[in-house]
């Protein structure tokens, strides 16, 4: 293989350029449908209101590999007033499906903590159902630098 | 493929306090988007469930998604009415389970 300068210096921008765009060329993100099909199996006939959950999320994440996020979901947690589950979504990653908390009574408040993967800039969107069925929604936009999938 | 899960509770509590629990394990959680150097897909092996239970009854549970960082770390509260035994468990991919437990004492 006797490659020219030239030919050698293409390659190199070529490549530098795979890896630039890398994530966003890649077909297999979720798209809207995914995510609205998440949503709508979560709240089983309920329409997602606003309020009573709220979603802690940084900004901008400068490494989508490990950004910190939070849920908080007003809720008694006793008798009718308790939240059953949490679930995150994110519309960006290749499936929108980050994870599904589920609390107690034991529980004593519905909130936690944990830290998720972000291939680019997206909405991420936590969900929570109560006890008697009613769903909230809170959504934030995290800016990511660096994707956190893929390789 | 895991290591020793840490976990973080107060020794003591008074009752009916809702008290915060942190837990971290080490698992490379591989999503199944990677390639290796040859373009092949990694396969997935992630924790896909974690657990916590106070003395057979369950606090909080977790469904998790290849989009859940490497080394799974949670924090979550959990109210406690007496003294008991506090018990972790994360569940591989693979059908691996790990444990952990730690107890507290309620004055």
């Amino acid at each position: 293989m006797n490659h020219t300068r030239r030919q050698m210096l293409a390659f190199t921008a070529g490549a530098a350029g795979m890896a630039a765009f890398g994530f966003s060329a890649l077909p297999a993100l979720a798209d809207a449908d995914a995510t609205q099909k998440a949503i709508d199996e979560f709240a089983a006939g309920a329409t997602p209101a606003e309020g009573r959950i709220s979603l802690t999320a940084p900004e901008i994440a400068e490494n989508g590999n490990t950004v910190p996020i939070s849920v908080e979901v007003e809720s008694a947690m006793s008798g009718d007033d308790l939240c059953e589950s949490v679930m995150i979504l994110a519309d960006g990653n290749p499936n929108p499906d980050v994870c599904t908390f589920r609390f107690s009574e034991l529980s004593g408040a519905a909130t936690a903590t944990t830290r998720m993967r972000l291939a680019k800039t997206q909405n991420v969107i936590a969900l929570a159902r109560m006890k008697d069925g009613t769903v909230y929604m809170d959504r934030k936009e995290v800016k990511v630098t660096i994707g956190g999938c893929g390789g | 493929m895991a290591s020793k899960p840490r976990i973080k509770l107060p020794k003591k509590a008074s009752a009916g306090e809702v008290i915060t629990i942190k837990t971290l394990i080490s698992h490379e959680m591989e999503s199944g988007q990677r390639k290796d150097k040859d373009g092949n897909a990694i396969p997935r092996q992630i924790i896909n469930k974690f657990t916590c239970a106070f003395e057979g009854a369950t606090v909080f549970e977790c469904d998790l998604d290849p989009a859940i960082s490497a080394n799974p770390f949670f924090e979550f509260t959990a109210k406690v009415n007496e003294s008991g035994t506090f018990k972790f468990t994360w569940v591989d991919d693979d059908g691996s389970v790990y444990e952990a437990e730690q107890a507290i004492e309620v004055a």
